[in-house]
């Protein structure tokens, strides 16, 4: 069943997705050759605290850390840890926070130093694909409107759109009804209505949509070996339209 | 953070046997563990005119969205 939420319970989101956004540009500003991905979790987790926040992610499910860090051929769910970001990586962050019991959810994927242009046309491509999905949350829509957004995009570039992963309503809990494919049909599936609050998350793989879980029990890698980029946003389907409850400024130049 | 897809619709086949016929052609099942569910016959059951009567042994299948309730999809002997 999916959760609709007030006016009042959305502004709340919408703190909390302002803490995400503010993290996510401070976490990206501070990637760089060299630097660990447990460092960028330490300063998320004190950045988020810092708002009067709480990481979502740690200990949701046992996840031990405060955000995901999916390097290169890793997909998502990717553990924080004494990975050292290096020239040419591509690096995917996620971060959840919740705040006074609302939850916001968004990610990015950026590049580490100089990288490959493919890996750039990556990026454009899954950043654009997201772009295009999100004009679609609008009511009297239907959630595979917003799914084959995705997908065009993604396949026309001649990448593939990860299928065993998907996107989620959010709310008070991280993962709420329904669930959003980043494939679809126009036209199928539930129709939104005001109210919902929904977390649009392509999945992008240069190669094969394959994917695999790895031993660690949590990180997704794609099966191929491929590069795979990850951008998020947490987007309520509102009467006057969709709204970004995630938007970064830097996003807004 | 990402969530798993679900997997289209597993359910889940036990053994019981039937307690108690209720209106409806629903019955009261107990299962092979113990748990007793409401179980409704299935149509190919009730296409080939297949009775069950309390005391018959039967196949329930139970959906993973509410384990009290299954569908009764096969009798035995």
């Amino acid at each position: 069943m999916i959760v609709r939420k007030s006016d009042a319970e959305i502004a709340t989101i919408a703190q909390a997705g302002r803490i995400v956004a503010d993290c996510l540009e401070e976490l990206a500003a501070t990637v760089q050759p060299g630097v660990t991905t447990r460092a960028l979790d330490q300063l998320a987790e004190e950045f988020i605290r810092g708002r009067g926040g709480v990481p979502t992610f740690k200990g949701y499910r046992g996840f031990p850390k405060s955000i995901c860090t999916s390097p290169n051929d890793m997909v998502v769910h990717g553990i924080p840890g004494k990975h050292r970001m290096r020239e040419g990586d591509v690096l995917s962050i996620d971060v959840g926070v919740t705040y006074d019991g609302f939850i916001a959810d968004s990610a990015l994927t950026v590049p580490v130093g100089e990288v490959s242009g493919q890996a750039l046309r990556l990026l454009d491509v899954t950043r654009a694909s997201l772009e295009a999905a999100i004009p679609r949350c609008a009511v009297g829509n239907r959630l595979g409107d917003v799914s084959h957004a995705v997908q065009a995009v993604v396949e026309a570039a001649g990448f593939s759109v990860v299928r065993s992963l998907v996107g989620h309503g959010v709310g008070r809990e991280m993962h709420e009804d329904p669930q959003i494919p980043n494939y679809g049909d126009p036209g199928h599936g539930a129709q939104l209505e005001s109210g919902m609050v929904l977390a649009i998350e392509p999945m992008v793989n240069v190669g094969d949509h394959e994917v695999f879980l790895a031993p660690d029990g949590w990180s997704i890698h794609t099966a191929d070996g491929s590069l795979s980029a990850h951008f998020e946003h947490t987007v309520a389907v509102t009467a006057g339209g969709p709204r970004v409850l995630t938007r970064r400024r830097s996003e807004r130049a | 953070m990402s969530r798993n897809m679900a997997n289209k619709e597993e359910a889940i086949e036990i053994e019981g046997v039937v307690v108690e016929a209720l209106p409806n052609t629903m019955f009261r099942v107990k299962l092979d563990n113990q748990h007793e569910v409401l179980a409704h016959i299935s149509g190919k059951m009730r296409m080939h005119y297949i009775r069950i009567l309390p005391g018959d042994r039967v196949k329930v299948e139970l959906s993973p969205y509410d384990l009290q309730r299954g569908r009764i999809t096969y009798r035995f002997k």
